[in-house]
Parts: structure tokens; sequence; C-alpha cells
């Protein structure tokens, strides 16, 4: 085996871990952890509106902050 | 080496529809046995009713707004022959039972932790239900709560009782 075969079959090891690890699925039912305030990238809700207003300002548009339902599957 | 990198990437687009999970829900409700604050309920215990199937947690938003909602129907048509079973799919029951507290529930709410329930009615999103018609049929499905889409449930329920 050349070194090239050789990296080229590590390379798609690699990808195939990647894709066989890659999407996982939570079941609806088990978001609670998902859903809970700490799991938010700002934690702070005064923080997160300050962000959300400038973000705004910036774009001159409003709103498309969030998935529906949050993340946790409710929508 | 093109090759194998072409290989790679059709690998890649193979495997993501495969892991997204592709669950369709059943067309006759699957039975269940649950515990409630009032002695175990199954679902063959309440055939001849019109029956609503809800699945809830603790934590979902939404269902804080289907709650009153569900007391409104179960108020409504639960003399005419119509049962909710609100199935709490918190893993604490502490969770549940503080979430009770706020929002009381006029209708029956069973208990399922682990979830099994929900596995089985391939529940997409939370809160889901579906409508059961007196002669143990699946009348309607529905996944999350909508204001628009509650007058839609309603009136199955309501020609359902009727019948």
């Amino acid at each position: 085996m050349s070194p090239r075969t050789r990296l080229a079959w590590g390379l798609v090891l690699l990808l195939a871990a990647m894709a066989a690890s890659g999407c996982a699925t939570v079941r609806p039912w088990d978001r609670d952890l998902l859903a809970e305030k700490k799991m938010r990238f700002v934690p702070v809700p005064l923080e997160a509106a300050a962000d959300d207003h400038i973000y705004f300002s910036t774009e001159g548009s409003t709103g498309g902050m969030d998935a529906a339902g949050g993340g946790c599957g409710c929508n | 080496m093109r090759r194998l990198l072409a290989g790679c990437l059709a690998l890649l687009v193979v495997a993501m529809p495969v892991s997204a999970r592709t669950a369709k829900a059943p067309a006759t409700p699957p039975a269940f046995s649950l515990p409630t604050l009032s002695g175990p309920v199954s679902l063959d215990s309440l055939r001849g009713k019109v029956v609503m199937v809800d699945f809830w947690a603790s934590w979902c938003e939404p269902c804080r707004k289907s709650f009153p909602w569900m007391s409104t129907l179960q108020q409504r048509y639960g003399p005419r022959g119509f049962a909710i079973v609100a199935i709490n799919l918190d893993k604490s029951r502490d969770a549940a039972d503080q979430f009770l507290a706020e929002f009381p529930a006029p209708f029956l709410v069973a208990f399922d932790p682990v979830g099994k329930t929900a596995e089985a009615y391939k529940v997409k999103a939370m809160p889901s239900g579906c409508v059961i018609g007196r002669d143990g049929k699946i009348l309607e499905t529905h996944a999350g709560f909508d204001a628009k889409r509650a007058a839609a449930i309603e009136a199955v329920i309501a020609g359902a009782v009727s019948k």
C-alpha cells in the first residue's frame, strides 16, 4: 500500500466515523435538559435582549433569532 | 484519490437521511396501561368514549397553553362521553407535580417517565396528541400547540361525541 492510498483510506475511515456519529436524534421527550434556561447561549435575559437589539440595529430587521419552540421540539 | 473522495462525499450524503429517523405515526392507537393519581388507566377501559391522548412535560412551554385549553374541552365535552388522558413524560415526578399544582387538570393525568408510550405513538414534538373515536380509530393527530389548530381539533371532538 503506497502512502498515498493509505492516506486516502485514513480519510475514508475518518469521514465514515464522522458520518456515523454526526447526527444524533434526541427524542422529543428527552429534551428536558436541553429546554432548561441554563442551556441557552446567553443565559442572562437582559444581556440576550441587548445582544439582539444591537444585532437587529446592524441588520436593519428584527426577529428570526430562535427556532420555533426554542429547540425543545414543542412546535 | 479523486474517486475515493467522491465516494466519501457520497457516503456522507447517504448517511445523513439514515440517521434522521423517519417514523410514521401508527394508524390504530397502541394500547397502554399507565398509573394515574387515582389508579391505573388503560386505553381499553376507555373504549366507547371519544378519547384524546396527549403527551406533555413540565419543561414544555406550549404545554402551559394547552393545559387550560384541554380543561375547557374536558368541561365542555366530558359529560357527552369524552375523556382526555394527558400522559406525562417527565423523568422526575416532582417536576410533574409542580406543573400540576400550577395548572390543575380536571382530566386524567398518567405518568410514563420512561417514555414507552411516546415511543409507541411516535411522538415528534411536545405537546403531541391524537383524538380517538368511539370505535377506537384515530380521527386526528396533532403535534405542538397552535391556537388556530385548536379550533379544528375541537370541531373533530364535537363531531365525534355527537355520533
